[in-house]
């Protein structure tokens, strides 16, 4: 056995708080398969009622932007407040924005 | 103690001991994962302990609570079932000795959540969602290493072949365990489902059939109980009453 698979693959955790809000990602755990990574998951991030719903996928199929390009990519949107829809007056009796 | 105590005491120190055994992997698994998962279901029994302790001293009505049964009592005094006290062995002797027991007390605890005895029924119905976590845990570990490795495959079979020995004490029916209302002779088929239906999947067989043996709800343990004991009980044996 090569020493890359000696151990096994990470793999992403994204757990969903409860009913209506989204999955956010939490961490990562290694496993040998989908199934193993949903019960390490289990037993490392919702061990405090942190979740009624677990996602996990192979930390490998995430695509990450170049930190190089970084400059590029993100800075252009610093000048430009006007992207921020700052400039209204919200009614009083508007809320949960 | 009366027979429904003894029970609870039963119930209580198959939870406390296996408990107990599984914490012993802490900083010891094979991964960090596993290290959390086998913790996990550790407190899950101590806490089911705790609970059937408890109830065991309040029945038995000599002021003595779960810690005082846990932790003062000698080797001879405890009542749980031979599977849970041997030793851990390698994983695979670990995941042998869950899976075999875990499948059990599913079912086991199924049966009490129902019972006319509400006190018993209110813990059984708490526990028995752990617990259907702990077979499946075992289960896919059982069928994993069975299926995995030439050396997984032998470990896992030599686990299997130790502690199938054990098994047949968790079906025994004695007059104090009538007293709960659940014959335990009537689980086994269903838990003999569930174990072939694993095995299948794990492409093992059945261990060839020893003699079984009994004799941990009568206080005949083996040696390796006391040496567990002697390491649990240590602070309060040391410190009698110690807290923090």
């Amino acid at each position: 056995m090569s020493d890359s698979q000696k151990e096994w693959p990470l793999w992403e955790v994204f757990v969903r708080g409860k009913g209506g809000l989204s999955h956010r990602h939490v961490g990562s755990v290694h496993a040998a398969d989908a199934k193993m990574a949903i019960e390490h998951a289990r037993d490392t991030y919702t061990r405090r009622m942190e979740g009624v719903s677990l996602w996990v996928l192979p930390s490998a199929q995430i695509t990450a932007s170049d930190p190089g390009e970084a400059a590029a990519l993100f800075e252009p949107a610093e000048d430009k407040v006007y992207r921020h829809p700052t400039f209204y007056t919200i009614p009083d009796g508007v809320k949960h924005i | 103690m009366d027979a429904l105590a003894t029970c609870a005491l039963r119930l209580g120190d198959d939870s406390l001991i296996l408990g107990q055994r599984l914490g012993e992997w802490c900083g010891h698994a094979p991964a960090l994962e596993v290290d959390l998962s086998l913790a996990n279901v550790a407190l899950d029994l101590i806490g089911q302990a705790t609970h059937f302790l408890g109830l065991a001293g309040e029945l038995e009505g000599k002021g003595r609570d779960a810690d005082a049964l846990a932790f003062r009592r000698d080797v001879m005094d405890f009542t749980n079932c031979l599977l849970v006290e041997q030793k851990n062995g390698d994983f695979a002797h670990t995941m042998a000795r869950q899976f075999l027991f875990s499948n059990f007390q599913e079912l086991h605890l199924a049966a009490l959540a129902a019972s006319k005895h509400e006190r018993f029924a209110v813990i059984a119905a708490k526990a028995v969602k752990e617990v259907t976590y702990h077979s499946k845990l075992a289960n896919d570990w059982v069928i994993r290493l069975g299926d995995g490795t030439d050396e997984s495959r032998a470990r896992m079979i030599a686990g299997l072949d130790w502690m199938w020995r054990f098994a047949d004490e968790l079906f025994v029916m004695d007059e104090i365990d009538a007293a709960l209302g659940i014959d335990k002779t009537v689980l086994r088929p269903a838990w003999d489902q569930r174990i072939d239906a694993v095995l299948a999947e794990a492409t093992l067989e059945r261990s060839a059939t020893r003699r079984a043996i009994t004799g941990g709800r009568i206080g005949h343990h083996s040696e390796q109980l006391g040496h567990l004991l002697s390491e649990m009980q240590f602070l309060q044996r040391a410190y009698p009453g110690a807290t923090w």
